[in-house]
């Protein structure tokens, strides 16, 4: 997924001197570099065992979440270098030419590992790949050597039914199987897992392997050896694991039903539904009655229009505060007109930049995905949960479940009186639409399509970065990724702001600073 | 029309909706009788039991593992067994008491067991607990069997915290570290209680049973290895366990201080109004130059500095010299359509609110804005990150300080929303043995008091003297 750069001439210098500082950040201080270095997530495990699923479920969190990350496959690398996969013999530990190949292909995908986390701005780099012997490990240990951090996630799973059921769901469908006969599949599958059964040696937390940080995922989540967590985002990445789990459940996300604000065009406040709403409640009741949702949780935000939508379900139901809508703070209760006559230029930055704008005494998209990330910790947790929240919240939850972009999520449609069903199929989500057939009003607007280009005349208001977690005194440029914005400078500060003799913290970030780490501060880090 | 038939209420009109004065939150209200909601962590008690050798951790666990809980909002309570049988007996000779072979003396235990699980049932399914932390050794499989039985006769989950440790110098220091002041130990000199603590340690290991891969396969547990350098985790059932493994996994015992902090005093601050977004006043200006060279005569290694995305926390880390990180959730509490307001004004506008205030200062919200209760939820993920961190400064706020110190400092809800804070201030917490010591340093700037405490009078039709009985002088 390619991202929009500013094409000017500071962000080429910039992207150059991130390379340069990080070399210093290593001579002046080793402890502090690597707590700030990027990390290689090394996937291990026999075919079938969930490294794939784990993989692109932990990438895609972690974008949300704002942390740059992509996936290395192997397969993919390997469906490269060998157009057609003729039977499991390619993957006998004696085919010499085969292991050749495949050797190549992981070298191959390393190169490009290095790149993302060196060049292209990325934080996280996720190599999926069976990775089952010491010595392939050691050799992705030796290639990533000191300049990225290393954290294995190994499955194990002795439950030939989760296998079998594993094969069935990802396997029959994949590339190497074209005619997806099922039990040829199965078959061939199953002989290809012999084949890695000889050579593989687990993790051993107990002698070859106590130094390594790493998880130990064992039958699916039932058990999790976990050893020398290094740093937060290790620390994250542990918990996200320990939460998922691989029953189905469905998740229903909608919106409270219509409200007076709604009718009037005004955004937020805290108004009761309107006569249409209230039908849309009823008809959410008799759709859950339809659908014979067993064990159903009901979970509200605290302003009245979603309580109220859920008291006419007639179940109980949580109010959790977090998923209130966004807080448009100066702006609370006004139409869009009303905005844009009273302030012009808060208009106009909005839709410049819908994700990292943050209303004047309020909110950004930003800071709202991090203010629901304990939700979604817990949709993770949960079996069948009914969301009934607002636009802007539904709009994060749901670029979550579809792995949507910070450039798409403040633009995805969720309209009023509209249920979205999502199951997680496969590696990623089925999304059911139902609309209720209760008329309300559009409350979406549109990417405006004349945008005002970005550039130096971009202002964002005080600072709406918001660290996710601590890194090292020296502060680095924002990083790239799909999706996220390039590091765009702060708000020039008056003078009057500042202690006497200090410069702006915009010209503190920029440029010449970085020469001398221990001068950089108030950056405010991505 | 019967209102008390759910049903029929179906058929008819939704509940209304009313909101609490004071919490600012919607519920329903049915015959007048207002349902109470609470997002509920668990749904039945839980019942944590330490696992492990003396000297290993489990009542250092324990305490913080309570502290955490009960600051988040969950009621939790530790039940230490060794206090029970100081009660017992009196008088502690020596370690032969913990001797495998002493009938007499493992009479004693199991019956001081039993007791504190009484107070555990008790506290768990009559006094509204939705945590009790069983703390003793545990080390055979026969004591934890009871104890899961009685947890099944009373509906209560359990939830193993193991802690296993072997290395002779961290097993050293925790016995210097807590045992020398241990009530056991009054009248002996450091040797005699490292002497008879290391022999009542053999006492246990002839018949230590650790939780068992296999054995146990069925529990659910933590399994701490070496302090933390390495975990097992076996079937966490529910959120709160999930929560607890997460905690036990983010904390660490390396010696380190934590030093909070207002900013500097503001502009709104001379003019005694709360919130708001201001610059420094010149005398806090004053203040980041003396923070300044206070932080650099304590010669602290590695210190991070963190303060909140509002102006006046900025401005003092600014003054620092050294790189700080910006973290919108130590924000100061949003007070609303009160923002910027004197107290004199609000009780001028909003005089019932000003008494709700003072009713219930913790789980008061202001109107469009945020409580204590809020507050806490918000600084949670703080919280996390401070305990993963070393020396760390936070420059923030007063409400946001009261919470972060209340953690540090177990402070119930009550406490917290009065917790001196003053500006110009700087708190160093340093943790030590179970507990933080807290040294108080005044940089010796002048500034106005912003500390409002409770006035004697709360109801809601008093005059307007009682209400601002309290307040503190400003321009």
């Amino acid at each position: 997924m390619s991202s929009t750069h500013i094409d000017n001439g500071s962000a080429n210098s910039v992207e150059a001197k991130k390379t340069d500082l990080r070399m210093k950040e290593k001579k002046c201080s080793w402890a502090s570099y690597m707590t700030n270095s990027p990390t290689v997530i090394v996937m291990i495990g026999l075919p079938a065992r969930g490294k794939t699923y784990m993989s692109k479920k932990l990438t895609r969190y972690l974008n949300w979440i704002g942390v740059p990350t992509k996936v290395f496959n192997l397969g993919v690398y390997r469906r490269e270098a060998v157009r057609a996969y003729k039977s499991y013999d390619f993957f006998r530990h004696d085919n010499e030419e085969a292991m050749k190949i495949r050797k190549q292909c992981a070298l191959v995908a390393l190169k490009d590992v290095k790149a993302y986390l060196s060049v292209e701005g990325g934080q996280i780099a996720v190599f999926d790949a069976t990775n089952t012997t010491r010595e392939r490990r050691d050799l992705i240990l030796a290639f990533v050597k000191d300049a990225f951090k290393v954290f294995f996630v190994e499955s194990v799973c002795d439950d030939p039914e989760v296998i079998a059921a594993n094969i069935l769901e990802v396997k029959v469908s994949s590339p190497d199987y074209p005619e997806r006969h099922r039990e040829r599949v199965m078959d061939d599958f199953l002989k290809r897992i012999e084949c890695y059964k000889v050579t593989y040696q687990p993790l051993d937390p107990d002698d070859y392997d106590k130094d390594l940080s790493f998880i130990k995922v064992m039958n699916v989540g039932r058990r999790f050896l976990v050893n020398r967590v290094q740093d937060y985002i290790q620390s994250k990445i542990v918990y996200y694991l320990m939460n998922i789990h691989v029953h189905s459940h469905s998740i229903y996300l909608c919106r409270h039903g219509e409200s007076n604000h709604n009718v009037e065009g005004r955004i937020g406040g805290d108004s009761e539904l309107s006569p249409r709403g209230k039908q849309f409640a009823h008809a959410l009741r008799d759709f859950i009655e339809e659908h014979k949702l067993s064990d159903l949780k009901v979970w509200t935000s605290q302003l009245r229009r979603t309580i109220q939508t859920a008291e006419e379900l007639g179940v109980p139901y949580e109010q959790w505060k977090i998923l209130n809508e966004i807080d448009a703070g100066v702006c609370e209760e006004m139409t869009y007109e009303m905005i844009e006559n009273t302030f012009p230029e808060e208009f106009a930055l909005r839709d410049q930049d819908k994700y990292h704008y943050r209303y004047p005494g309020g909110e950004s998209y930003q800071d709202l995905v991090q203010r629901l990330e304990p939700v979604i910790m817990e949709l993770e947790r949960q079996g069948n949960v009914l969301v009934i929240c607002h636009q802007a919240v539904m709009r994060c939850l749901l670029a979550y479940f579809l792995d949507k972009s910070a450039e798409d999520l403040p633009y995805m449609k969720c309209p009023l009186h509209t249920i979205l069903k999502l199951t997680p199929v496969a590696y990623g989500c089925k999304v059911e639409m139902f609309y209720l057939n209760v008329e309300s009003v559009n409350t979406h607007r549109d990417r405006p399509l004349d945008k005002i280009p970005r550039g130096s005349a971009l202002i964002h208001r005080r600072n709406s970065y918001t660290p996710l977690s601590s890194h090292d005194q020296v502060k680095r440029p924002r990083l790239y990724s799909a999706g996220n914005q390039p590091w765009l400078p702060l708000a020039p500060t008056p003078s009057a702001l500042m202690p006497e003799g200090r410069q702006s913290q915009e010209s503190l970030c920029e440029g010449s600073d970085f020469d001398s780490p221990e001068e950089t501060s108030g950056c405010v880090r991505f | 029309m019967m209102l008390d038939n759910d049903e029929f209420i179906l058929e008819t009109s939704p509940r209304e909706l009313t909101q609490n004065p004071l919490r600012k939150i919607w519920m329903p209200c049915k015959n007048g009788h207002i349902a109470q909601r609470r997002v509920c962590m668990t749904n039945c008690p839980t019942l944590i039991v330490t696992v492990g050798l003396p000297a290993r951790g489990k009542t250092y666990i324990s305490k913080k593992l309570t502290r955490y809980l009960n600051w988040i909002g969950v009621p939790t309570k530790e039940f230490n067994v060794g206090q029970y049988r100081r009660e017992c007996l009196k008088i502690y000779k020596s370690f032969e008491f913990f001797r495998p072979d002493n009938e007499e003396g493992l009479k004693i235990r199991r019956q001081c067991a039993l007791a504190a699980l009484n107070d555990v049932r008790q506290y768990l399914s009559v006094e509204g607990g939705q945590v009790a932390v069983f703390d003793a050794t545990n080390t055979t499989r026969e004591r934890r069997g009871t104890i899961i039985k009685f947890a099944e006769q009373n509906g209560f989950k359990v939830f193993f915290v193991e802690s296993v440790c072997e290395d002779p110098d961290v097993i050293a220091q925790n016995i210097v570290q807590v045992k020398l002041d241990s009530p056991d130990y009054t009248h002996c000199n450091t040797e005699e209680v490292i002497e008879d603590f290391m022999k009542r340690i053999k006492c246990y290991e002839s018949s230590y049973q650790p939780l068992d891969e296999v054995l146990d396969r069925d529990l659910s547990y933590i399994k701490i290895m070496d302090v933390g350098c390495r975990y097992l985790v076996n079937r966490v059932l529910d959120h709160i366990q999930s929560r607890i493994v997460y905690y036990l996994m983010n904390i660490h015992i390396t010696p380190r201080s934590i030093y909070l902090c207002r900013h500097g005093e503001s502009d709104l601050n001379i003019k005694g109004r709360i919130g708001g977004d201001s610059g420094l006043s010149a005398r806090g200006k004053e203040f980041a130059k003396s923070l300044r060279k206070f932080i650099q005569d304590q010669n602290i290694k590695d210190l991070k500095v963190w303060t909140s995305q509002m102006k006046r926390t900025i401005q003092t880390a600014e003054c620092l010299g050294v790189p700080y990180e910006q973290w919108k959730s130590l924000n100061e509490i949003d007070a609303g359509v009160c923002e910027e307001m004197m107290y004199e004004e609000i009780q001028e506008h909003y005089p019932l609110e000003f008494a709700l205030r003072d009713q219930d200062k913790y789980r008061y919200r202001y109107p469009k804005g945020e409580s204590y209760e809020d507050l806490v939820q918000r600084l949670e993920p703080v919280i996390m990150e401070l305990e993963r961190q070393e020396n760390i400064l936070v420059v923030c706020h007063q409400a946001v300080m009261r919470c972060l110190l209340a953690y540090f400092l177990d402070k119930n809800a009550d406490e917290l929303p009065y917790l001196k804070c003053p500006l110009h201030t700087v708190l160093k917490l340093t943790p030590m043995a179970y507990g933080c010591k807290v040294e108080s340093v005044y940089l010796g700037v002048d500034s106005v008091n912003t500390q409002r405490d409770r006035p004697e009078n709360v109801n809601v039709l008093r005059t307007t003297g009682d209400a601002l009985q309290t307040v503190p002088a400003h321009l």
